[in-house]
């Protein structure tokens, strides 16, 4: 009974959650729909949410490129076809390790900085300051973020493609002395425009995902410094379990 | 139970009715009704944790009740959408307990918010009010600061200064002038007071306060165990012979409150 008891409390718990996350989305959509969206704020939200996420992309994608060309190297050689280590790399990349990396170390700094500022302006009574000015928290502070994070988490993708890609291309040559050019015009004959355009798609969605799990763990915090810590901690795992998770459905859909 | 019919036959801009609100399992009003006269300053006295913040909430449609109904302007604010809510607290402004400014946002940003938000002014005009809402409360040097860089007192008057800037029909203060030095408090309490001669503006103000209370409320409400206990004209409640609000005028520890 016990265990029936919190299997239903448990399921509840999801569904106001999952309703709570889908409301805020839609509503923070819907104004962006209608343009109703504070340019300045967006300005400085991309600074602060995508200019300053760069270098930390960059580390990432460089090494992931690297240790896949790495890995292909080595069996290339050993079978005789290293021409096409160039396309192993790009179609790891573009398709899925780009916008997935890209996408979780994003939400480490960004779903957590966005649930740590909701949060803390929760326990501070700024949101109801909000609200009670007849401003909406969603257009007010959700848009911006939305719209600066949708902007920037493609071009970071893209950044990201274009890194692990020239990491991969350093490493196959210094590693199995693959030249440059066997290695790009194995990654052309790999990947075609829509392969990329398919990349850029997931990573709106997994810039939703971010923003929007960042969003609603932080308004909907509770009791004090110890509530941000909690919203914080939340929402980057749930946000990172959420990419992972549409990421295989998304490759289904777009590659299956 | 008391109501303003019998005292005074004042229009009613807000209303609460039969209002229970209660946090999980504590009942923090029970029962309560309360009646805001258009153009009077209402005083709410009451303990600590009583829920004097939490009627301010209330009366802005922050929190819903469990029961009962809140009137703004004749309207039934607990069955409006959150859009339709939005219209009508363009006309009620919260000063907060504890100031609750934008922390990222300057002083001077703070307070033109809502004008910027609501209204058409130029900027010329907006910063004008500004200035002019800030200098009522003593802090138009505090104009280009952050809120981290004020102390607990000027967060105070930057929140109320905020509050009054779109000279709205019906401002809630909570504890105005707690923590501030007698100089502000008198500014403060002046201020309040010219708002209503000039604009014929409603207020309702938290106080723990007395002087400051008896010199600008038109009425006083005693809230006490989840209701309104009292509510009456300032003399009437100064020389009232309710046991419960005469030992909480007096600062009693005897007496039927329980401590
Ligand atoms: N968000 C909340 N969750 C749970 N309990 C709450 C919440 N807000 C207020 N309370 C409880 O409601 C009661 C009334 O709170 P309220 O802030 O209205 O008191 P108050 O009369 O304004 O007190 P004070 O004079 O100290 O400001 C308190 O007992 C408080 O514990
Ligand atoms: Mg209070």
């Amino acid at each position: 009974m016990r265990l029936l008891d919190r299997f239903g409390r448990a399921t509840t718990d999801f569904f106001e959650y999952a309703g709570g996350v889908t409301l805020l989305s839609g509503e923070s959509l819907g104004f962006m729909a209608r343009l109703r969206i504070r340019a300045g704020e967006t300005v400085s939200q991309c600074a602060i949410l995508g200019v300053q996420s760069i270098v930390i992309v960059i580390l990432t994608a460089l090494f992931t490129g690297m240790v896949i060309s790495l890995e292909s190297a080595q069996q290339a050689v050993a079978y005789g076809f290293s021409g096409f280590v160039g396309g192993a790399v790009a179609y790891g990349t573009v398709r899925e390790l780009g916008p997935m990396l890209t996408a979780v170390v994003v939400a480490g700094r960004v779903a957590s900085a966005i649930a740590a500022e909701l949060g803390s302006m929760v326990v501070t009574e700024q949101i109801e300051a909000l609200r009670s000015m007849g401003l909406q928290p969603a257009r007010f502070l959700v848009v911006p973020r939305l719209t600066a994070l949708l902007l920037m988490l493609p071009l970071l993708t893209i950044f990201a493609d274009v890194v692990s890609i020239v990491g991969g291309m350093w490493v196959a040559q210094a590693y199995a002395h693959i030249p440059y050019a066997t290695f790009l015009s194995s990654v052309r004959q790999t990947i075609d425009f829509p392969d990329v355009v398919k990349g850029l798609l997931k990573s709106f969605v997994f810039a939703t995902i971010i923003v929007m799990v960042g969003a609603y763990q932080g308004l909907s915090t509770r009791g004090g410094a110890a509530g941000v810590g909690q919203a914080v901690t939340g929402a980057v795992v749930l946000a990172i379990i959420l990419i992972f998770a549409s990421n295989f459905v998304l490759s289904f859909l777009l590659f299956g | 139970m008391p109501t303003v019919s019998e005292s005074s036959n004042g229009r009613l801009i807000a209303r609460m009715e039969n209002v229970t609100l209660s946090f999980g399992e504590r009942v923090v009003l029970k029962d309560c009704s309360l009646d805001i006269v258009e153009g009077a300053i209402t005083c709410i006295i009451g303990l600590s944790g009583a829920g004097k913040s939490t009627i301010l909430r209330l009366l802005d449609g922050l929190l819903l009740p469990n029961d009962g109904h809140v009137y703004v302007r004749g309207e039934d604010i607990c069955h409006m959408t959150e859009e339709q809510r939005n219209v009508v607290r363009q006309k009620i402004s919260l000063s907060f307990q504890f100031s609750a400014l934008l922390d990222s946002l300057t002083v001077g940003e703070n307070v033109a918010l809502p004008l910027r938000e609501h209204t058409r002014l130029s900027e010329a005009e907006i910063r004008r009010a500004v200035m002019d809402s800030l200098d009522s409360v003593g802090l138009t040097q505090a104009y280009d600061n952050l809120p981290a860089e004020l102390s607990g007192g000027m967060l105070k008057r930057a929140g109320f200064a905020r509050a009054i800037v779109t000279r709205p029909e019906l401002v809630l203060y909570d504890e105005p002038t707690t923590g501030l030095d007698p100089i502000v408090t008198n500014l403060i309490t002046d201020t309040i007071l010219r708002l209503r001669e000039k604009l014929r503006g409603t207020a309702v103000v938290i106080s723990h306060d007395l002087p400051s209370i008896f010199a600008m409320a038109d009425y006083v409400a005693m809230l006490f165990e989840g209701a309104i206990i009292a509510y009456d004209t300032a003399d009437r409640i100064r020389n009232s012979h309710n046991p419960i609000v005469a030992q909480f005028l007096e600062g009693s520890e005897f007496g039927p409150i329980p401590i």
